[in-house]
């Protein structure tokens, strides 16, 4: 008895040092983003102010750094969205059996695993060839005028390839989601629904979707997080515009002060809004569940 | 095959069942949509499936013609070369200097650095999580806790490090102070062990998740028994919790295997730009526009995930834990 106890000890040890390992530094960066105007990337702290944050918001030190900014929320928001749809109605459709399900579900698993770095050269590469195959076809004058393809630059961009880019990236982490949740999920009130004459539509959108909403506030948090801080799948396949995550791998190299802490703080705050936001939708939609089927779990 | 995933077994279950009961069979029956059987599954596959073609398997294809291409200065050449296999193997085979082994070798040294440290680690976490919380609600709330991170930005997660490891760092000064060193130590930041540190950092929760699905799993029953049959605390992990736990390290290091063979940004972050890697390689060459080079990297990495997998996945029946 004394070993279990003593292994209890020694793991509670082994699993608090993790927890301070995992928030440790991020919490330093938060301390420091605080760095009076003339304090360094390190300690010791050179007075307490919002100077960094103040530069940040002006914009002076770093370029450009709010349209960035706006582009990684409006993927993000798109990503989270197509995500919940595309994962919800995936995971649907593997509850009953058809033909290449094995094959889709090693695809999603394979999305998972392939290197981050072969997935994005690949999308760059593929829609190369394909601005070169539109240019060469404008050229001949196979393609209709209101195309517009004469001066066809590029069909790489933010919601193109680096909407692709990420999906392949999001959608697993939600399909994986969705598997545990409809693993969990009572056949019996399908069934039930289907009994008393519902149309699969119906048993859809009255008896299921109720009942796995709650489930789907995390898939949309996976997917909005996720392509957030995206950046090895993004790194070729965004074409011109830079996501924020990007940006930040540039100034890493040249940053000498703490406004890279304020922007990280920033987009750390971000994501931990959106944990809150998530969390909060949780509950209410649970709530709202609860009282819609008067007190059934 | 499709007995893989539980809820398809659960299914297959239902219809093996049919016939000893009338009500299952009514009820194996009624699952079939009324608009006959396959077509609504299809089309709720579908998104999911062109997604996957257009963004996943089509781009590998793609990537893997482009690696047989030509290239000048400026433009790709389509043909069927084997120049950038044998430009990326150049001077292996005379005995000469060989990048690509080299490179090979250094991305090696780190994934088995990072395996070393984070297969341990996680299954202790998992370990402390799943028997020695109690409660549910606290096992939830401590899980959450390890996880919250991992939504959170990489590259902010790393430039947190700089002013800990810094030679001006926090832990420098500490040696500093204590007497311990008598100049900072540079191999703390910009070297192969802050990159390694930051693998750990990032991809621990990798290892953490999929074991304590294992581990969740055992019956503890078979704990009880081995305590019982006179088995020591030590003997019980070796021969029962270790073995049962296999299957959830397997895709542990399936993931962090690919995650660290594959990156870029750590290694070129951590290291100060001063480490080679494969992902760095394939980046370097997309950087210079040398696409088919790039994409012949990647069709050899890729082959050597697949090999590392599929060694890995020997080990155990990875699909029978999804």
């Amino acid at each position: 008895m004394t070993g279990a106890a003593a292994s209890r000890w020694w793991l509670g040890a082994v699993f608090a040092a993790f927890v301070a390992f995992l928030y440790g530094p991020t919490l330093t960066i938060l301390v420091l983003s605080f760095q009076g105007p003339e304090g360094g990337l390190t300690f010791p702290m050179n007075g307490l102010s919002l100077h960094w944050y103040a530069r940040l918001f002006e914009g002076a030190g770093v370029v450009d750094i709010w349209s960035a900014f706006g582009r990684s929320l409006r993927l993000g928001l798109a990503v989270m969205v197509l995500t919940t749809v595309v994962a919800l109605l995936g995971g649907y459709a593997f509850r009953r059996r058809f033909r290449g399900e094995a094959a889709l579900f090693q695809l999603v698993v394979a999305s998972l695993i392939v290197p981050s770095i072969a997935v994005s050269l690949g999308i760059a590469l593929q829609f190369r060839i394909l601005d070169d195959a539109v240019r060469a076809l404008a050229e001949v004058g196979r393609l209709p005028a209101w195309l517009g393809a004469e001066d066809h630059t590029t069909a790489m961009g933010l919601f193109t390839s680096g909407l692709g880019a990420h999906l392949t990236w999001t959608l697993p982490f939600g399909i994986l989601i969705m598997f545990a949740v409809f693993n969990r999920f009572p056949t019996e009130v399908e069934e039930a629904a289907r009994d008393l004459g519902a149309s699969p539509w119906g048993v859809f959108r009255h008896a299921v979707l109720p009942l796995v909403a709650p489930s789907l506030v995390g898939v949309a948090l996976f997917g909005f997080t996720l392509s957030w801080d995206e950046i090895a799948r993004s790194s070729q396949a965004m074409g011109e515009a830079n996501t924020l995550p990007l940006e930040l791998q540039g100034l890493t190299t040249t940053a000498t002060t703490p406004e890279i802490y304020a922007l990280g703080t920033l987009t750390t705050g971000v994501s931990a809004a959106v944990i809150a936001a998530a969390f909060a939708a949780h509950a209410a939609a649970r709530r709202s569940r609860r009282r819609a089927h008067g007190g059934a779990p | 095959m499709s007995s893989s995933r539980p809820d398809a077994a659960g299914a297959a279950v239902l219809d093996a069942a049919a016939p000893l009961s009338p009500e299952a069979g009514i009820a194996a029956r009624s699952r079939r949509p009324a608009v006959g059987p396959g077509a609504a599954p299809f089309l709720q596959a579908a998104p999911l499936a062109l997604v996957l073609l257009l963004f996943l398997v089509l781009p590998l294809l793609v990537t893997a013609a482009v690696s047989l291409w030509d290239y000048t200065e400026f433009t790709l050449v389509p043909d069927v070369t084997l120049r950038n296999y044998r430009e990326m193997f150049e001077g292996c085979l005379s005995g000469g200097a060989c990048s690509t082994l080299r490179t090979y070798v250094s991305t090696f040294k780190l994934c088995a650095l990072t395996l070393a440290v984070t297969l341990p680690l996680g299954f202790a976490v998992a370990f402390f999580l799943a028997f020695h919380v109690r409660s549910d609600s606290a096992r939830t709330a401590l899980f959450l806790l390890c996880t919250a991170p991992f939504l959170t930005s990489n590259v902010i997660r790393m430039i947190s490090w700089i002013p800990l490891l810094g030679r001006e760092g926090v832990v420098n000064r500490a040696l500093l102070g204590s007497g311990a060193v008598d100049r900072p130590l540079d191999w703390l930041l910009y070297s192969e062990f802050a990159v390694v540190l930051a693998f750990v950092h990032l991809y621990t929760l990798f290892v953490v998740v999929p074991v304590f699905n294992s581990l969740m799993r055992i019956d503890r029953r078979l704990i009880e028994a081995a305590r019982d049959a006179g088995a020591t605390g030590r003997q019980t992990l070796v021969h029962v919790v270790l073995p049962l736990s296999k299957p959830g390290l397997a895709i542990g290091a399936i993931f962090v295997a690919t995650l660290v063979m594959g990156d870029f940004v750590t290694v070129g972050v951590m290291g100060g730009q001063q480490i080679a890697s494969v992902g760095k390689a394939i980046q370097t060459h997309a950087a210079y526009l040398q696409f088919p080079a790039a994409a012949a990297q990647s069709v050899v990495l890729l082959a050597v995930v697949l090999l590392m997998i599929a060694a890995l996945t020997r080990l155990v029946d990875v699909r029978r834990e999804l």
